[in-house]
């Protein structure tokens, strides 16, 4: 497992009652993860805790090393750094970079040469589709523009990595301010991240999405993990009603099934 | 693409606007003095004998005493404010951070204040005799560096580490009014020579200038400005947010406590200098992020070099304004910067820098 969190509680300071209880779940190399959930069910607080960002009871290894550790000494820090991405939910830069600065800010860690620097930029602005935009400023995009060039930026970090090297990338609702065409595109090309050895995490709303590109889904709901498996054993009514409150109907279309 | 001028056109023009500014600076003033007669006085002021130049005794004390290190502690005061407005804007993350409006300059003031109240008769600008004179030049720097400090820590915390532009410009606008009393309350228990000091050196103004204050200014510049440009793709990490840079490998609480402490250091060092000087800090690094972009790399060296230059050229125009009488230089910054800012927050709106 390249992510193990085990028996995490969360709890917020002045919250009467614990917003995740006593989880354990391991994230494994090659696979995404669809973290599900209704509003408010900790998903966001889970890849916060995976982060570091936020007080918890419990143990989270990443790559096998307590977390705690790879932060201590600077060198750790940012080699992890060179296969450890998270993409947020919102951006708020406000400063006038061009999107090309935006997605060069994510080869910080490394030391390659400025020209390595374009050929890589050049790489995965067009992989996130944003190549058209490289000379505009970031602050001017609209919210689902910003969120692809903030995926180009972290692709770009993971590229970092040494040959061999195992990643992890998490994914905090990466799909929520995008276009039909570009959800389907961001999450076809977080399967093919995964394929290159790293475990890919990501928060999602969409169901149908979620069943159709993730490889296990993870339902979280009243601090428990309500249902963790594949998506056909997930993607039923009775589970579905009993995490969201929401009773659906599953229909199937051309070899798909969708919940409606 | 966006308007950005090159480092090969900006740098040059910088640099030559540096030179003819500091020129005019050492020309003009109560004594007007010719270009060539402002060259032979500095050259038999730095080395009497040399050349046996043909210029009057008092041309050579005036540029060597009075204009030069008040030209040189322009520079490095403007490029300190230039320097600290930039590092707290990205401190921030908010281009109306400037170390005058959130209440850095005014803590630091009344640490300097205090300073310059419970010592006076050995006040700031003048070489009182005596053991106490040599305490004073670390104490003063000194008091108003920890005034600066904590200032700069209140506003971040009370403004949540920099997310809320509200609660920043209001902890401001509180810890202005708090530094305001102090002050008030100081120039109370003052005696009639501190409170001159104080009440000019609160307007701002570089007639105090010696060789001796320029150099702790430069050397707090050089050192402080050095050991922040190292920091810079941490700086540009950080605009992302905080969480976005711990994930790029920066250490961000030690890299905001030293943004904090050297921007504190500075301040004092520049405010027991030459008094509260505003808005350039406000003014200089936004002129040169809608030149040249927000990258930190260019934008704190730059920030210096603009920063200098319009202090000194601020300063030339409160000299001969009303000359022989000089102005506080902090009124014409206030001038200058004060409808800058309200254009700002006007810009705000639309919430790009």
């Amino acid at each position: 497992m390249l992510l193990e969190v085990t028996d995490l509680t969360i709890q917020y300071p002045r919250a009467t009652a614990p917003l995740l209880e006593h989880i354990s779940l391991g994230f494994a190399c090659g696979e995404v993860t669809a973290l599900l959930g209704p509003n408010g069910c900790g998903k966001t607080s889970l890849l916060r805790a995976i982060s570091g960002e936020l007080d918890y009871r419990g143990n989270i290894q990443l790559f096998g090393r307590p977390q705690a550790d790879w932060y201590r000494r600077q060198n750790d820090h940012r080699a992890l750094a060179r296969r450890y991405g998270l993409l947020p939910q919102h951006s708020n830069l406000n400063f006038a970079f061009t999107c090309g600065e935006v997605v060069q800010l994510g080869l910080a860690p490394g030391s390659l040469s400025r020209a390595e620097q374009e050929e890589r930029i050049g790489h995965f602005m067009q992989r996130a589709d944003v190549w058209h935009l490289r000379d505009r400023l970031f602050p001017s995009l609209s919210g689902g523009e910003k969120q692809r060039v903030q995926l180009a930026r972290v692709l770009s970090q993971l590229s970092l990595a040494d040959a061999g090297d195992k990643k992890i990338l998490l994914l905090d609702e990466p799909t929520s301010a995008l276009d039909l065409k570009h959800q389907h595109d961001v999450l076809a090309l977080a399967r093919e991240v995964a394929g290159d050895n790293t475990a890919v995490v990501t928060v999602l709303h969409d169901l149908n999405l979620a069943a159709r590109y993730a490889d296990r889904l993870v339902m979280l709901a009243n601090g428990l993990v309500q249902a963790d498996g594949n998506p056909a054993e997930l993607l039923q009514p009775e589970l579905v009603e009993q995490v969201y409150g929401y009773r659906g109907q599953l229909v199937d279309v051309a070899g798909y099934r969708a919940l409606l | 693409m966006e308007f950005r001028l090159s480092d090969k056109s900006l740098l040059p023009a910088l640099v030559a606007l540096l030179l003819l500014g500091s020129c005019v600076s050492l020309a003009v003033g109560a004594m007007t003095i010719g270009w060539r007669d402002v060259l032979a006085g500095l050259i038999h002021w730095s080395w009497p004998g040399f050349l046996e130049l043909d210029v009057p005794e008092q041309y050579a004390l005036v540029l060597g005493e009075i204009r030069l290190p008040r030209l040189v502690m322009g520079l490095m005061v403007g490029g300190t404010l230039g320097l600290c407005g930039a590092v707290m804007q990205g401190l921030f993350r908010n281009p109306l951070a400037d170390p005058g409006i959130i209440g850095v300059s005014a803590g630091a003031g009344v640490g300097a204040a205090f300073v310059l109240v419970f010592a006076s008769g050995a006040a700031l600008t003048t070489f009182a005799g005596g053991i106490f004179k040599d305490l004073q030049w670390f104490l003063l720097p000194l008091a108003a560096s920890l005034g600066g400090a904590l200032s700069t820590w209140l506003v971040y915390r009370l403004g949540d580490r920099g997310k809320s532009v509200v609660m920043m410009l209001l902890a401001g606008v509180a810890i202005n009014a708090l530094a305001g009393a102090a002050i008030g309350l100081l120039n109370y228990v003052a005696d009639d020579r501190a409170l001159r000091d104080i009440t000019l050196w609160q307007m701002g103004t570089l007639g105090g200038a010696t060789w001796g204050t320029v150099a702790v200014s430069a050397l707090v510049l050089m050192i402080g400005g050095a050991l922040l440009w190292r920091r810079a793709p941490a700086l540009n990490a950080l605009l992302l947010g905080e969480s976005e840079a711990r994930h790029l490998g920066v250490d961000v609480v030690r890299l905001k406590q030293l943004m904090i402490v050297l921007t504190a250091i500075a301040m004092g060092a520049a405010v027991s200098a030459a008094g509260m000087i505003g808005f350039i800090g406000l003014v200089v690094p936004h002129t040169i992020r809608l030149l040249r972009g927000p990258d930190h790399r260019y934008l704190l060296p730059y920030s210096v070099l603009a920063g200098g230059l319009l202090l000194v050229l601020a300063d030339t125009v409160a000299r001969t304004l009303v000359a022989p009488a000089e102005m506080p230089v902090g009124i014409i910054t206030a001038l200058l910067g004060a409808p800058f800012f309200i254009y700002l927050l006007w810009q705000q709106r639309q919430q790009i820098f």
